[in-house]
């Protein structure tokens, strides 16, 4: 069975609560769906034995500025046993910097590790028990996130400041 | 101090306190210590910062730190055209900026819907798998020098110095070629360059084979990497291993056969593969994979055909410089072009290739405007470095030093 209906089919059936908003472009299926249930859903993909999503590959966000839900956590999987590439694309609702966490799916693929230590560093969304969330590149004492849209290109002057002798 | 008072030995923090010297050396080497490795040391490959805790000479913890190389690729891609920034696609992994080159342009390509005509689409087949070999050379002789071999070396730099001479006659630069365009590639391969390409080929297997004998037959070279950073298949694809490092695991997954991109369905090659997933079956899978590429070339060579190398889009592939001088169209279409960019349709796309040290990815995402909206660079030294703890931990500091060199970290890519 092709892969682009088995899947929805099969998040449906396991889980009939969750609304999933699928979409096709260019020949890649994205899954959106609410951000409650990201560790149930990525772990039924990883473990069920005809989808076996066991590779990682990425973690990122997307920052849309004056939308509504501001961000969007993007989720790009791969399962070597069907040779098949799946995004999860998880908004996260509000636009205040309290709203801005989500679950951590370390648990579910180790690889996610760093891989959402750079999307906090970056997006300065909040990984909820994740195990070791520092800054992945900025140093700790940096107070901005750069990749969030209201960062200048330029920087902030004097927000990295030199050693003093 | 409370943190100090736990982890260290009474006797040696009472001597640090109150300055005493009656402490022996029996009393130090009781104690863990915390070692700073990097960021500027020769053999951690760039700027790559390890924080390691030893008991003894035998490692029990590792923390990489990275950001040294960090520029911030991915928001000046967000506020450039997607033609101004294939030349900093050849910064993130240095070693292999063809390559780098290919994968970008493969993505805007698949987000704009442009397709180019197949002899641009073989060129660049045959500048990422030249830029396979080159940088598999410098990861064979860079991870021999590392572990004390420093002749292999200067064998594969002399190697791959033939390589960068054939990128001198394909684009005129010989480090950071920017050699691909949205469409094609900036030029046509002028029949010297195919022909130096040939000649290279053709010379390439018995100097491999020399530096093969010369590491194979070194029992000290042996030693220092069979069975050290050996990591099991399921551990390598939970922590994101990918490229050559995965592929010495035993498994095989390679993006040129599990999605196909470019012509590669029409290449007959193998993928070569080891189990033991240790620093020794990493540089054996590194010199395979040099024969398979140089095995690639060949036939790419063979199979190369005629016909122009730009796609026929006028609003979305820039003309070439000579019609811009002497026709109207053409200048108008280079205004729009470098002035507004190309504007791709709203939606957003992921297109991977198998770049020499993994998978190389680009997560565009578009508005519709002639910059991206959002730029990710899915960069495989990244995921590579991740698993570096899991390889380092209950072996000597020493081995530290050719387990980096094995993984081969590029960290202008690991850092964007």
């Amino acid at each position: 069975m092709d892969l682009k209906a088995l899947i929805p089919q099969k998040l449906k059936e396991k889980f009939p609560s969750v609304e999933f908003e699928l979409s096709d472009y260019k020949d890649e299926l994205t899954v959106k769906f609410d951000k409650k249930y990201i560790v149930e859903v990525c772990a039924f993909l990883k473990s069920d034995p005809e989808l076996e999503f066991k590779l990682c590959s990425d973690v990122t966000a997307i920052d849309w500025a004056t939308r509504k839900n501001r961000f969007t956590v993007v989720y790009n999987i791969f399962s070597l046993k069907n040779n098949f590439r799946l995004r999860l694309k998880v908004p996260l609702s509000g636009i205040d910097e309290s709203d801005c966490s989500i679950d951590s799916v370390t648990k579910v693929w180790q690889a996610s590790n760093w891989q959402e230590r750079e999307t906090f560093d970056m997006y300065g969304i909040k990984f909820k028990n994740h195990p070791d969330l520092r800054r992945m590149y900025m140093p700790e004492e940096f107070e901005y996130h750069p990749l969030r849209k209201e960062f200048p290109l330029m920087g902030i002057p004097g927000s990295l400041p030199l050693l003093k002798k | 101090m409370k943190q100090l008072e736990k982890e260290t030995d009474p006797k040696i923090l009472q001597a640090l306190l109150a300055s005493r010297n009656d402490y022996t050396v029996e009393d130090a080497l009781e104690n863990e210590m915390i070692i700073n490795m990097g960021p500027q040391h020769p053999a951690t490959h760039g700027v790559l910062r390890l924080l390691l805790r030893l008991d003894g000479e035998r490692i029990i913890g590792c923390v990489p730190e990275l950001g040294y190389l960090h520029r911030g690729y991915e928001k000046m891609a967000e506020n450039m055209s997607y033609y101004e920034y294939i030349p900093h696609t050849d910064r993130l992994d240095y070693i292999s900026p063809m390559a780098n080159n290919v994968a970008w342009v493969l993505a805007v390509e698949k987000l704009a819907g442009i397709e180019a005509p197949k002899r641009a689409q073989y060129i660049r087949m045959m500048i990422a798998e030249l830029a396979r070999i080159a940088s598999h050379l410098v990861a064979i002789g860079s991870f021999a020098m590392d572990v004390g071999a420093l002749t292999v070396f200067l064998w594969t730099l002399r190697e791959r110095e033939k390589i960068l001479d054939i990128w001198d006659i394909l684009c005129g630069a010989r480090f950071t070629n920017s050699y691909t365009r949205i469409g094609g590639v900036a030029n046509d391969a002028q029949p010297e360059a195919l022909a130096k390409a040939k000649w290279f080929i053709d010379q390439f297997e018995p100097y491999l084979a020399e530096v093969e004998q010369l590491l194979n037959t070194n029992r000290i070279f042996i030693e220092r990497v069979d069975g050290v950073g050996a990591i099991s298949k399921e551990d390598a694809i939970d922590l994101g291993f990918c490229g050559p490092n995965l592929r010495a695991c035993g498994v095989e997954f390679d993006l040129r056969r599990n999605a196909p991109y470019l012509c590669y369905n029409e290449i007959d090659f193998n993928i070569p593969t080891y189990t033991e997933g240790d620093c020794l079956a990493r540089y054996f899978l590194r010199i395979d994979e040099c024969r398979e590429s140089a095995k690639i070339v060949k036939q790419i060579l063979d199979k190369i055909p005629q016909g122009p190398v730009h796609a026929d889009m006028p609003k979305k592939v820039l003309p070439q410089k000579d019609e811009v001088y002497t026709k109207m169209e053409e200048l108008i279409h280079d205004f729009m072009i470098v002035n507004f960019g190309i504007n791709p349709p709203v939606g957003e796309i992921y297109h991977a290739i198998e770049g020499s040290k993994g998978e190389l990815g680009f997560y565009l995402v578009s508005k519709g405007e002639g910059h991206p909206w959002k730029c990710k660079i899915r960069s495989p030294s990244f995921n590579n470095i991740q698993c570096l703890p899991k390889l380092v931990i209950g072996h000597l500091i020493s081995d530290v030093v050719a387990i980096i060199g094995s993984i081969d970290p590029i960290m202008g890519e690991a850092d964007k």
